[in-house]
């Protein structure tokens, strides 16, 4: 398995055999709920594209960047201040606890109260449920900085932003990251929730939508680019944190061949 | 140390809790929206006295743990059998790393359509979403068996289910474990949203009825039973993991949660 080409052909051969199979045992298929492939396929294109895909699928990628935009900023920077000070971090940790485990789809009807039914309240859920991994893995990061370094750094002088910049975040970075890939499935659950509840467009709506009127094509149409969706946002994802994190998987995979 | 620490926290949540009721009673924020921490309370010892909500409860508890029985069954099996062949593993990895990151909400206008509001509803999305967090950790685990002992085993001649079960599964039982605490919090997670949106009976259900009906104080009450929950499994999880690690203690590169 060592050029190009064996190694594309192993990694495609069970999803082609998977949707050959799939194809042709649906083929001649009457069951409604199960329409065939070939129907799916057809109708992808004709549902996702022009004005469907301004008015819903742009709308609901807004609202989730901007939500785990806010989580991701609030996370890192709230996390970054409890823990640094071990006072405050004994002080927040039972609360930050509970909040974490409350499931955040519950939220939906609890923000709903606040902020209505609109843009904002889906954002402020999408955020609010993200922030919690973020926040507890900057906590942990922030508070394994190998106190070796850290010890240098101010026997250097070096504090501040300067040390932040250059000694915290950077050492935290590798549990920084872990957080921001579970609040990206989070985020994904919750931006599809919170438009299935109360919204009048959105992916999560439409789809939705189309289960209700017995659009069974559509609809699962609709399942297939959520799916979509959650893969290329996670291959986005790992190119991301390759770049970001490039360093800290070197300098593992180093200390892993010379162990 | 430990003591300083557990009081820092007690205040932590008393401040918490006071400002709860504080916050609402001075008007801060409108009270239909945030009500008190003491009538959340009030609500919460209605509900405790409510025999539907312990139905609820018992409806809830029974989806995230069947749920979590066939996600962990499948995960571990599959898992065990994907990695002890080469071959599958090569053939699954482009596979698995396709259908792991779909959204297991995508599911719900299936389950709906298939199922109804019936448990089979919130079994699918419970265990869709917490099979790939076991496999993934039981192929990691097995990944990482010290090459050193597999060859040892093999030279002495034992056979692919002893070398299966005294090899690679007490080393790949950390990993486990982690998959198993991380697939119990995603299935409560999942079982509760899919009684919010489907309507499957449960707290999730509850909590959506009070919703709709302007309960606004027992809705809290219900958000919190699910957060204490939560809590609970967490604290569950981790002591199920010690014990069964409590031979092997040494900090596995665990993923923090």
């Amino acid at each position: 398995m060592k050029g190009l080409l064996p190694r594309l052909s192993v990694a495609v051969a069970l999803p082609a055999l998977l949707v050959a199979l799939w194809w042709l045992a649906s083929d001649d298929n009457t069951d409604i709920y199960w329409p065939s492939l070939r129907t799916i396929l057809t109708t992808f294109p004709d549902v996702w594209t022009g004005e469907r895909w301004r008015d819903d699928v742009l709308p609901s990628l807004l609202r989730l960047s901007a939500g785990y935009a806010c989580a991701a900023v609030a996370g890192v920077a709230l996390g970054t201040v409890i823990g640094s000070y071990r006072r405050v971090r004994a002080v927040c940790e039972p609360v930050l606890e509970f909040l974490r485990a409350v499931p955040p789809p519950v939220l939906v009807p609890v923000i709903m109260l606040f902020a209505g039914i609109g843009d904002t309240m889906k954002i402020a859920v999408i955020a609010s449920g993200c922030v919690w991994p973020i926040l507890l893995n900057t906590v942990e990061g922030v508070r394994a900085v190998d106190s070796v370094m850290s010890e240098t750094a101010r026997s250097y002088d070096i504090t501040g932003v300067a040390r932040l910049r250059h000694v915290v975040l950077p050492s935290a970075s590798p549990q920084i990251f872990a957080g921001l890939r579970q609040a990206l499935s989070i985020g994904i659950i919750l931006m599809v929730i919170s438009e299935m509840f109360a919204a009048s467009n959105g992916l999560g709506f439409t789809v939705v939508q189309f289960q209700r009127g017995f659009a069974i094509p559509e609809m699962w149409t609709g399942i297939l680019l959520l799916g979509l969706l959650g893969f290329v946002l996670s291959v986005v994802f790992r190119l991301v944190e390759r770049r970001v994190l490039g360093w800290y998987h070197g300098l593992r995979d180093v200390s892993r061949r010379s162990s | 140390m430990r003591g300083t620490n557990a009081l820092l926290g007690a205040a932590g949540l008393a401040v918490f809790l006071a400002l709860g009721e504080a916050v609402p009673r001075l008007g801060l924020v409108k009270d239909e929206y945030f009500p008190p921490t003491s009538r959340i309370a009030d609500a919460l010892a209605t509900e405790l006295a409510d025999e539907a909500f312990w139905t609820a409860l018992g409806d809830t508890l029974t989806g995230w743990a069947l749920g979590l029985t066939i996600a962990v069954t499948a995960g571990i099996l599959a898992g065990v059998l994907i990695s002890v062949t080469p071959y599958l593993r090569a053939a699954t990895a482009s596979t698995i790393e396709f259908l792991r990151p779909i959204p297991s909400v995508a599911l719900i206008p299936l389950a709906v359509l298939l199922f109804g509001t019936d448990l089979r509803s919130v079994l699918l999305l419970v265990v869709y979403a917490s099979f790939w967090q076991v496999l993934i950790q039981v192929m990691y685990g097995v990944r990482d068996v010290d090459p050193v002992a597999e060859e040892t085993a093999r030279s002495y001649g034992l056979g692919t289910w002893a070398r299966i079960r005294h090899v690679l599964w007490p080393s790949a039982l950390p990993y486990v474990m982690t998959g198993v605490r991380l697939a119990a919090t995603v299935a409560l997670i999942l079982a509760v949203t899919a009684e919010l949106v489907i309507g499957a009976p449960g707290l999730g259900a509850r909590i959506a009825v009070a919703q709709t009906s302007q309960a606004v104080p027992e809705m809290y009450a219900l958000v919190v039973v699910t957060g204490l929950l939560g809590l609970l499994i967490n604290v569950g999880a981790r002591t199920v993991e010690r014990r069964a690690l409590s031979w092997h203690q040494s900090v596995r590169g665990e993923v923090a949660v």
